[in-house]
């Protein structure tokens, strides 16, 4: 299997096989917009997000150790204890542990519903734990995230225009980006995720992961298309493409390496200790990878050919490269003459030596 | 060759002491307090969060600047600290919002005191004394007790002293006040206070002029008539339009007291700030244009925090609950639990992910996670001694993503190496060069990765900017071992007999990578007799490629007619 793994790999590197993420980026590009459409209709359609209650405020408890998971018994202890309380949403959300929200309570309500509730789930004091978020920190949360999104933008797209010396590579990670990060919320949205501060630093991350990826692919493209010009055999696109696949087997070991301990904290998460910040931030976090990958490839990558390929430069080696492939032009020999092998060098295919 | 061995164990021995530095310094700080294990934030060991805002009282528009946020958070932390909650930390968020966490449960009385507004007041002083208690043998008689004559006429006329109000300032000991109840000292009685530095303690008059009557404060070296600086440092006041009238007047009275009595208390106003007196001048000068400067044995560093108290006070500020969350600590410790059980499932499945697709190879990269993550973990407790960093579940939750970031960039390295060797260049030499070409990729990915976890750091408000610290942290703990330890392992390895021949196991064997041959010009292509083989290991390990290379290139055959490539 691993094997099998290094062979693709071999193939992919010497571009025996070759997935056409350049050639079809027009499919590619189109397919990319409409997942971003849907995923911005997605919202609008089901009526907005199901928002965590930091963003609605109120009072929220969670009792651990409980032997009965009904959740009856804690709207039953709820009413007699806050019959005020409107919104009350009681749930089980991991073995043995029960989530109650309501609207927002008064000090003493707080402490009669937590009194309550331990007597009905028969749980000593320890195992209730209360918070109450007012209605504007989930608003400020979004507000400061937004600021963090607006300056990790700005702040990255000025260094890679910086590093890659090109801002066409900066553009079309940006565009790998809002791919990345509007298909993940969209899938939140659509599946009903709730979405919660932890799942918005979440998608953050995801910015930063879409982009170390983003980065680490555009490397190699800029080393493969350093002397695009020079070789007579492969046009920039094929450059690019060739570049992309040989990065591909590590894109998909970075891919599975992420999503592993993210993974098992989701898993974790979710199954012991229900909702919360571990669970919301894995969750984000695993959808994310795998559209950030995804974006990466798909997107950011082809965009960034579609947005070369049409330089005079590189449409005249374009032609060059198709004028070579039709015999109609001899080689130069700036070179010693060699007799190859078999074909176009590309192609070979020799024992293989250790050297 | 031989250098860059030798360059190797130098790195190796670099990293040792990195290493050794990190501990040494959480040995040097456990001196003075500090722990071997990091420090749990609230949601791990249980606890009370309160997140505030801070509100500025009568009007909706005026922003609080950062200097009057921090004087906000000095108050707070004052009155948690002075309500004998122990271990409480109260911290600013993003320069808007301050944090208030404090272990086991918030009773009522705390809460309130936390989130009360903190008031500026001018008060006239009727009588000062030491700050402890007067003895009990030494205490007024009750005939001696000052009997008011009449009805007062000024903020400084002794007829505010009732028998009451002398006992309670006879009673008073500033050492042992836990709590001074502003909200208590009413505006239009005269009330006892003590000094915030806990040097004097007073009688003193209703309150006369409020915060809100300051203009502006500034501090800055006393001015001689002549204009030259004294070399003193002054604290300027300046009051509004309307204060400044009811300054002069406190101004002529108290220099009519100080000249009939020179050295009377009753010559001296207070600033009171939270129910504590801030300073107490003595006032020498009618001032009549409402600039007045206080004179004394400021520090430049006290003229500046006492004019930074009087801005504040200008502006006075009460605080919303955002947010309030009580975690019991058994809900902390299950987090933490099944947290831990978590990153070591992650961990686990990263060890077999790695050995799986680059056998030995991947023994490196396992143990330079290890070495990442103890590295990540000292840091993380040598912060908590040093900085009181504090280790949340979010934080965590970071620790664990970073495990798959840190392997990644031994998967760049290790990738680039394999591309090299499918290149067909020599191991040795595809590691030098795999090297030289990934360690851009690397750092360039890793700049990135940690751009992230400083905005993110900066940007995110609550318990998850932890998750943005660690991650930061692991970046960089991740190019230390990057460098000085996976490069120079992999170069060492590289040089012995096993990997250097490639190895079936090593995970850079040549045929399993399908090297092609290095393309030597000429039409000519290096075949394995040209290069005189050294050693009998690898004349075996020649004959095993050859019998390998035969059944490769028949499987190749069977595979490619059915791929019909």
């Amino acid at each position: 299997m691993a094997n099998k793994l290094a062979q693709f790999g071999n193939d992919l590197h010497s571009g025996q096989k070759s997935f056409g993420f350049v050639a079809n980026r027009k499919k590619w590009a189109v397919l990319a917009l409409l997942i971003v459409v849907a995923a911005a209709l997605v919202p609008v359609l089901r009526g907005g997000f199901n928002l965590g209650i930091e963003f609605r405020g109120g009072s929220e408890f969670t009792v651990s150790s409980v032997q009965q998971t009904a959740p009856a018994i804690g709207e039953n202890a709820i009413f007699t204890a806050a019959p005020e309380a409107s919104d009350v949403r009681v749930t089980n959300i991991a073995p043995g542990t029960m989530r109650a929200q309501m609207s927002e309570l008064t000090d003493d309500q707080t402490l009669a519903v937590a009194s309550s509730l331990r007597d009905a789930y028969a749980v000593s004091d320890a195992e209730v734990t209360s918070s109450f978020v007012g209605p504007t920190w989930g608003a400020d949360v979004t507000r400061q995230a937004l600021w963090g999104l607006v300056w990790f933008v700005t702040l990255v797209m000025a260094g890679m225009a910086l590093y890659f010396r090109t801002w066409k590579m900066a553009v079309s990670a940006i565009a790998g980006l809002i791919f990345t990060v509007v298909t993940t919320v969209g899938l939140y949205a659509l599946i009903g995720l709730e979405i919660t501060p932890s799942a918005i630093i979440g998608f953050l991350t995801i910015l930063s992961y879409s982009l170390y990826d983003t980065v680490v692919v555009f490397d190699k493209i800029r080393e493969n298309t350093a002397r695009a010009f020079e070789g007579k055999d492969k046009t920039f696109g094929e450059q690019i493409n060739l570049a992309i696949n040989q990065t591909l087997v590590r894109s998909i070991n970075t891919s599975i390496v992420g999503l592993l301990p993210v993974g098992s904290i989701l898993f974790i998460g979710s199954l012991m200790l229900g909702a919360g910040t571990l669970k919301d931030l894995s969750l984000a976090l695993f959808i994310g990878i795998i559209v950030g990958t995804l974006g990466t490839l798909f997107v950011a990558a082809p965009v960034y050919a579609w947005l070369r390929l049409g330089e005079k430069a590189i449409v005249e080696h374009d032609a060059l490269v198709e004028k070579h492939r039709r015999g109609e032009i001899t080689e130069e020999h700036n070179e010693q003459p060699v007799t190859r092998p078999e074909a176009t060098m590309q192609r070979i295919e020799v024992n293989n030596i250790n050297l | 060759m031989t250098r860059k061995l030798s360059h190797a164990r130098n790195t190796l021995v670099g990293m040792f002491l990195v290493i050794a530095a990190v501990v040494g310094g959480i040995f040097a700080t456990t001196a003075s307090g500090g722990s071997w294990s990091p420090k749990l934030a609230l949601d791990l060991s249980g606890g009370t969060q309160l997140i505030l805002a801070p509100q500025v009282s009568g009007s909706d528009s005026q922003e609080v600047t950062e200097e009057q946020l921090e004087q906000a958070v000095d108050i707070i932390r004052q009155r948690v600290d002075g309500s004998g909650v122990a271990e409480a930390e109260v911290t600013t968020q993003s320069g808007q919002n301050v944090v208030v966490s404090l272990p086991g449960a918030l009773d009522k009385q705390t809460r309130d005191l936390i989130q009360a507004s903190a008031q500026m007041s001018f008060r006239s002083v009727l009588q000062a004394g030491a700050p402890t208690a007067v003895a009990e043998e030494s205490r007024l008689s009750e005939d001696q007790l000052p009997q008011p004559a009449g009805e007062p006429e000024n903020g400084s006329d002794p007829n505010w002293i009732s028998a009451d109000l002398y006992r309670q300032f006879e009673a008073l000991d500033c050492a042992a006040v836990a709590n001074e109840d502003a909200e208590a000292q009413n505006p239009e009685n005269a009330i006892v206070a003590c000094a915030t530095d806990g040097t004097e303690k007073y009688i003193l008059g209703p309150v006369e002029l409020n915060g809100t009557d300051i203009k502006n404060a500034s501090y800055g070296q006393v001015q001689s008539a002549q204009g030259f600086a004294t070399g003193q440092w002054g604290v300027n006041i300046e009051f509004t339009d309307t204060a400044r009238e009811v300054f002069r007047d406190i101004t002529t009275r108290m220099v009519g007291i100080g000249a009939t009595t020179p050295g009377s208390p009753r010559s001296r106003f207070a600033i009171l700030l939270d129910g504590k007196v801030l300073s107490s001048p003595s006032s020498k000068a009618i001032i009549a244009d409402g600039r007045a400067q206080i004179t004394g044995n400021f520090t430049e560093e006290s003229a500046k925090a006492l004019s930074e108290q009087l801005k504040y006070g200008a502006l006075p500020i009460s605080f919303a609950i955002q947010s309030e969350q009580q975690i019991s600590a058994t809900l902390g410790t299950d987090q933490l639990k099944w947290g831990l059980l978590a990153g070591l499932i992650g961990l686990v499945l990263v060890f077999i992910y790695s050995i799986f697709q680059y056998r030995l190879v991947g023994l490196v990269n396992i143990f330079s996670i290890i070495v990442a993550a103890i590295f990540s973990l000292a840091l993380i407790v040598l912060l908590g001694n040093l900085m009181n960093y504090r280790l949340s579940l979010a934080g965590v939750a970071g620790l664990i993503v970073s495990i798959g970031l840190m392997a990644d960039s031994f998967i760049v390295y290790f990738e680039r190496i394999r591309d090299e060797i499918r290149s067909g260049r020599t191991i040795a030499a595809a590691i030098d060069h795999g090297w030289q070409r990934a360690q851009r990729t690397i750092l360039a990915s890793k700049a990135v990765n940690l751009l992230a976890a400083v905005v993110l750091y900066l940007a995110s408000v609550g318990n998850v900017r932890g998750f943005a610290f660690t991650l930061g942290l692991t970046a960089i703990s991740d190019l230390v071992v990057t460098y000085l330890l996976i490069h120079p392992l992999i170069v060492l390895l590289g040089n012995t007999s096993y990997f250097k021949n490639g190895g079936r196991f090593s995970g850079m064997d040549p045929v399993a990578l399908g090297a092609t041959p290095l393309y030597r010009g000429a039409g000519r292509v290096r075949t394995p007799d040209e290069a005189p083989l050294e050693s009998a290991a690898e004349r075996r390990r020649a004959a095993r490629l050859a019998a390998e290379q035969e059944a490769l290139e028949a499987d190749k055959m069977k595979a490619g007619g059915n791929r019909g490539e």
